[in-house]
């Protein structure tokens, strides 16, 4: 990127009335649609209830909520990860077919994804060369490793030595940009950053932020961010949208809507908005409860 | 490790200190002579393998005053963890320290206290730790009702019904609510696991708190609720240490801030300098600052270097873009700062007068400190 010279965007309140997006008669289709998403880990209580959110092509989103409220869920359905008991998810305008091993190879890799916890995250026996080439592995691009990890970890700033060691060798911050560059590697069209930085220090962070939007001006790739830090995601992204407002209402009165874009933050007046509106089969019960 | 001659060394540590800290401690000064904790010159080694030697600590040098809270800043790995574990004896087999760490009222140097002392008579007596991991810190197979009456009956010796009321009060004092006493740790939010931890610190009445990452992984309204109510705690003239990566929670609670650099102290100085105006001098420390999302959101080039391969001279200076041939010596804290280089308090203040809107009041402030810096 780098962040831009301007002040620092103030914390807006999320606004009820919807912004009319602009029609998207000859935009691309959204790098994510999510419609409807119920997913959880028991079928009697799901995490997530009809949520519904659009990221545009190209688009930085930042999906903002407080830990538990089940944010790292829906960043595991974008991804592919977790399959939900309802609804539709998009990539490229493409309905996903299959969740984890089952999804089709060219969905699966137009996604890159990055996790709160490195460690977990990282297989401890390979090398952060090794983990940085492990998609090309995965996908029989063996043969392009050499060149494509010699170029990210320099992107990342790792290299040299660090890149002959194993996870338990470096620390969390140099981890984490292995896993970055790793998320990077197949050039995905749309990146998933889930608390990517929760658990580093304030210089860490700023970088990892540069190198994700250093690929995005690049590449044109699409960012779902999900974190609590609203300060941080308003700086990065160009709207932000609190997770309570992508849900279905539960009780009539903490929901908004269920158009993410109703609940717009945009960090920049100009930003393109949200792409294409969702236009679910279900009607937004937002008419209702928004007032 | 030197002798265990508290008395004579705390004489010496007082005159030091008078003058070593002057600048960074100013408004604080009263404070300084009755510190609670007194830390001088403390290193830490760690012996690896193949006679490596990681300098994990190096020549550590601060005092906390009751009442008072000081945040120690740094990126992990930076060894501001590593002091915490020296001050509470609790560093592994191969590591050695070096220097004093005096806790006022004892007489007792940590460093060279034996494990049984610091077992018996530091270790929540005199200093209480908040961990960084409640829910490690708790045990997993019983209620918070039954950890927090275990650890009352050790440190005062009551049973009963004398107990059951101590018990009550201690989860009261860190605002733990009575009716989940007794639940399981893993029954408990972040928030209330945290301050069942907080409870725990507080049962000895220590003067110290030491808290190490208090707010790691917790969101931001979290972590805010629980540095207010570590510092709630310093009302009564507990001293509190706060060890941090987390630069907004110390900007939120901290009297003053020790900003740690590859094992080292690399600028101390009050809070509302720091982070207001002029802001930090030491450019490592002005360049974490400005790497804030609310700030210039720019990091500081470059890694930190690996403890065990510390460059030669400053640490900073791969990174640094103040850097000079004089560099090549490491320099030491004078003043509050430890740089060659720093960056002057105008410069740092035209920088800002650019960036950001300024009143008039800080012009004055500034001023003040323009006169601090000549003297
Ligand atoms: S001593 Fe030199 S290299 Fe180190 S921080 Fe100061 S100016 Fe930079």
């Amino acid at each position: 990127m780098n962040a831009p010279s301007s002040e620092p965007s103030s914390a807006h309140p999320p606004e009820p009335s919807a912004t009319p997006s602009p029609e998207p008669s000859a935009t691309p289709p959204s790098a994510l649609e999510l419609r409807g998403i119920t997913a959880g880990y028991e079928r009697g209580a799901p995490v997530l209830r009809e949520v519904s959110l659009t990221v545009g092509a190209g688009e930085a989103v930042g999906l903002l909520g407080p830990s538990g409220c089940g944010k790292s869920t829906l960043a595991r359905v974008a991804a592919l990860l977790h399959r939900p008991y309802a609804g539709t998810v998009l990539l490229d305008g493409e309905p996903a077919r299959g969740w984890r091993h089952r999804a089709p190879r060219a969905q699966r890799t137009s996604v890159g994804v990055v996790f709160q916890q490195p460690r977990l995250a990282a297989d401890p026996r390979l090398t952060l060369a090794a983990l940085i080439a492990e998609p090309l592995r995965a996908t029989g691009r063996k043969d392009e490793a050499g060149e494509r990890t010699a170029e990210l970890a320099e992107s990342v700033g790792l290299g040299g030595e660090l890149l002959t060691r194993r996870p338990h060798e470096v620390s969390d911050g140099q981890l984490q940009r292995a896993c970055v560059a790793r998320a990077l590697v197949l050039g995905p069209r749309l990146l998933i950053c889930d608390e990517m930085t929760a658990m580093l220090d304030a210089s860490t962070t700023a970088a990892l932020v540069a190198v994700v939007e250093e690929y995005r001006a690049r590449s044109g790739a699409a960012l779902l961010a999900v974190g609590h830090d609203r300060t941080l995601l308003e700086r990065w992204c160009d709207r932000t949208v609190e997770h309570a407002a992508v849900q279905a209402p539960t009780t009539g009165k903490d929901a908004t809507g269920t158009d993410a874009t109703a609940a717009a933050t945009g960090t920049d007046a100009g930003a393109q908005v949200g792409g294409a509106p969702v236009r679910s089969g279900r009607r937004a019960p937002a008419d209702t409860s928004a007032g | 490790m030197s002798e265990q001659n508290a008395e004579s060394e705390q004489d010496a540590v007082s005159e030091q200190d008078a003058g070593s800290e002057k600048d960074a401690v100013s408004e604080k000064g009263a404070a300084r002579a009755g510190a609670l904790l007194s830390v001088r010159e403390l290193s830490v080694r760690f012996r690896m393998r193949g006679g490596r030697e990681i300098a994990a600590v190096t020549d550590a040098s601060f005092d906390l005053a009751p009442g008072e809270c000081l945040a120690l800043v740094g990126e992990s790995g930076c060894g501001k963890s590593v002091l915490a574990s020296a001050l509470l004896g609790l560093l592994p087999g191969n590591a050695r320290t070096s220097g004093s760490a005096l806790l006022h009222g004892t007489g007792l140097d940590l460093l060279a206290a034996d494990e049984a002392t610091l077992a018996r008579t530091v270790r929540g007596r005199r200093i209480g730790l908040v961990p960084q991991s409640p829910a490690g810190h708790l045990t997993a197979v019983r209620t918070v009702r039954s950890q927090l009456a275990e650890t009352v009956r050790e440190l005062t010796g009551l049973r009963g019904q004398e107990l059951a009321a101590a018990t009550r009060q201690a989860a009261e004092r860190a605002a733990f609510p009575a009716d989940h006493l007794d639940r399981y740790p893993h029954q408990l939010s972040g928030g209330l696991a945290q301050r069942a931890a907080t409870a725990l610190a507080l049962v000895g009445d220590a003067p110290l708190l030491l808290a190490d990452e208090p707010t790691t992984g917790l969101d931001r309204d979290l972590v805010d609720r629980t540095v207010d109510e570590l510092r709630g705690h310093t009302r009564d003239g507990r001293g509190l240490l706060i060890i941090t990566h987390d630069l907004r929670a110390a900007e939120r609670v901290a009297d003053r801030v020790a900003v740690m650099y590859a094992g080292r102290i690399v600028e101390l100085s009050a809070a509302a300098p720091f982070f207001g105006e002029p802001g930090p001098r030491h450019p490592y420390a002005r360049g974490l600052l400005e790497a804030l999302p609310e700030r210039a959101f720019t990091p500081v080039p470059g890694m930190p270097p690996e403890l065990g391969d510390l460059p030669e001279g400053c640490a900073f200076a791969p990174r640094c873009v103040r850097a000079s041939e004089e560099c090549a010596t490491v320099p030491a804290l004078t003043g509050g700062l430890a740089c060659h280089h720093p960056v002057p308090a105008q410069d740092v203040a035209a920088d800002s007068e650019r960036d950001r809107h300024r009143d008039l009041d800080r012009h004055r402030e500034q001023d003040r400190h323009h006169e601090g810096s000549r003297a």
